[in-house]
């Protein structure tokens, strides 16, 4: 390939990236300007750099700061990854590595539940936790992940345990080791890539998912970041609260690209490999 | 001594390997059952029992046979609406992400240095669009005083209110979803590596152009993995909510045009709790996207190439 077209090419892909990510990059520079000079100074560089927004917008309930819709997060995404790993990967041991009867019937329904829309679940879920009096509590977020109904993280647990070498676990096994040794000492731990993946795509689905918190946490002081973040919506969105809209929308985000980025190295293949978003 | 006894004890009343396996297997799939019947395939048989009924969580579930689905299919205005909004959405956001991840791709693919970085850059939308940050950026951004209308200024075209007009907003929905193309994006990348350089190699001999490359070998060895990315997107997209909501303020509006499907449901069941026509809407979106799949699944034969191993 010429110079020419390969410089060609590289000028395209950054015109790209730039006013693909030029949204993101004003909105963390104006998170740090005076609420005045927000929409009077465009340019990407503030003239004066202040945290009033970030205070702005940490105080801007009057019963609950914003640290508390952070805390909330990460206390359900926590038990989110902790619910995911347990589910997916026991049923995922069993899919990949055990021979039982009407083992392919039940992977077929497996591989179909990924397709199911949630909204078909919806109202009889609704109904069963308001049954069980956990509407208003973290239970409907994080139970489910427990019993591994996530099928996507079952799906990326079976195609990545099923290329572990067989001779591992034929050697426990002459050892005496039971299936439950063979899947916590030996296959478990092989399998820390698939796991991070698990773990990372929990927190980011968790973390962003708006309608499920939406329909269980209807208390403040439940109340998650993407919860929080949507009482700026009751507050009329004036000129008023605008930067500190834009600040705690900065300040959402960060944890989302920290942990990718953090993660990256064991994430490259989980990705290419099943195409998550 | 007595370890041994213990151990041949067991050894006589012990079922076969096989079904030693067997039963594990079923005791590491419990969970996975109690999930199945409660929360996967249980509500799924149980919404079908109650969009049959007018059901309101305070009295009873009544059974009133066809009357949800004949309401909303003949008569609820809002449900036409909202079938309008997510056909545009769905139909405009598909194949816009399939071009623009096909085309990036395959110009990363082209041997440039930085692709790491470049991989990375056009997939940090996809980890932070469905966010509600990013919905309250996007209003902002095609809003009155957005920076798509500073944009415009520069070539003296006079702004509006994107998000605010019914016949601009569906499309900021779209450029939202399309904005998140790099997770399909990554998928294209894994599977362009997976075509032999040799391919291309023997082709450029031949003296073939690069677009007659593209179609005659890209094309079909990667179909696989554009069907895949099609199915993907199309039920990924039937389902969007989250910005819909945030780009209407939780309204559907302006006139209906951001009501998408989800958003339509989740108002008749928690807004209005019209259980019965919620779980309605909800079987009609299964069987809508059962459908789609299938006619997806049968054209794949058609233009899908599974490489000589399958022929």
């Amino acid at each position: 390939m010429s110079q020419v077209r390969r410089l060609a090419m590289h000028m395209g892909l950054v015109v790209a990236l730039c006013a693909m990510l030029y949204p993101v990059a004003w909105m963390i520079s104006s998170s740090f300007k005076p609420e005045a000079m927000i929409f009077s100074s465009p340019g990407l560089i503030p003239e004066v750099v202040t945290l009033e927004n970030y205070r702005n917008g940490w105080f801007s309930q009057r019963d609950a700061t914003f640290g508390l819709f952070l805390a909330n997060s990460f206390i359900v995404c926590g038990f989110a990854i902790i619910g995911n790993l347990f589910g997916a990967s026991l049923a995922g041991y069993a899919f990949a590595r055990l021979k039982f009867p009407l083992k392919r019937l039940w992977f077929a329904i497996m591989l179909g539940s990924i397709m199911l829309p949630i909204h078909a679940q919806l109202v009889p879920q609704y109904l069963l936790f308001l049954k069980l009096g956990w509407v208003n509590t973290y239970l409907p977020l994080i139970v489910p992940k427990f019993l591994a109904t996530d099928a996507f993280f079952v799906f990326l647990m079976v195609q990545f345990m099923r290329t572990l070498p067989a001779e591992l676990e034929q050697a426990a096994e002459i050892d005496g080791a039971t299936f439950w040794q063979r899947y916590w000492r030996i296959v478990l731990p092989l399998s820390l890539p698939a796991l991070v993946t698990t773990a990372v795509f929990t927190f980011i689905f968790t973390y962003n998912d708006f309608l499920s918190q939406l329909i269980y946490l209807q208390e403040l002081k439940h109340k998650t970041v993407p919860l929080g973040l949507a009482l700026f919506l009751d507050a009329g969105g004036g000129s008023s609260s605008f930067g500190g809209l834009m600040s705690m929308s900065v300040l959402s985000i960060g944890p989302v690209l920290g942990f990718f980025l953090a993660s990256q190295r064991f994430l490259t293949r989980g990705i290419a490999t099943q195409g998550l978003k | 001594m007595k370890d041994q006894h213990a151990r041949s004890r067991r050894k006589r009343h012990r079922l076969t390997p096989q079904q030693s396996e067997s039963r594990a297997a079923y005791m590491f799939l419990m969970p996975w059952f109690i999930g199945l019947v409660l929360i996967t395939i249980g509500p799924v048989i149980a919404s079908l029992y109650l969009s049959f009924t007018r059901y309101n969580l305070f009295s009873a579930p009544q059974w009133v046979g066809f009357e949800n689905y004949i309401d909303l299919l003949f008569w609820d205005q809002v449900f036409h609406d909202s079938v309008i909004a997510t056909a545009i959405y769905v139909l405009c956001s598909v194949p816009l992400i399939l071009i623009a991840s096909l085309l990036v791709a395959a110009v990363l693919n082209q041997g440039l240095s930085g692709l790491a970085i470049y991989r990375s850059l056009f997939y940090i939308p996809s980890l932070i669009g469905s966010s509600v940050a990013i919905g309250f950026l996007w209003l902002q951004v095609f809003g009155d005083e957005g920076i798509f209308n500073d944009f415009l200024g520069w070539f003296g075209i006079a702004g509006k209110s994107w998000v605010s007009d019914p016949s601009t907003a569906p499309a900021t929905l779209v450029a939202l979803n399309v904005w998140t193309f790099g997770a399909s994006m990554v998928i294209f990348l894994a599977g362009l590596r997976q075509i032999p350089a040799s391919y291309y190699e023997a082709a450029k001999m031949d003296g073939a152009s690069s677009i007659a490359i593209f179609r005659r070998i890209t094309l079909p060895l990667l179909s696989p993995i554009i069907f895949f990315n099609l199915i993907l997107l199309t039920i990924q997209s039937f389902q969007g909510f989250t910005q819909a909501w945030i780009l209407s303020r939780g309204t559907g509006g302006p006139a209906n045009s951001l009501m998408l499907y989800t958003v339509y449901l989740y108002k008749q069941a928690f807004e209005q709790l019209n259980m019965g026509a919620a779980t309605a809407m909800a079987w009609l979106l299964l069987l809508v996207i059962a459908l789609i799949t299938g006619v997806l699944f049968w054209s794949a034969r058609y233009w899908v190439f599974y490489g000589d191993d399958k022929q």
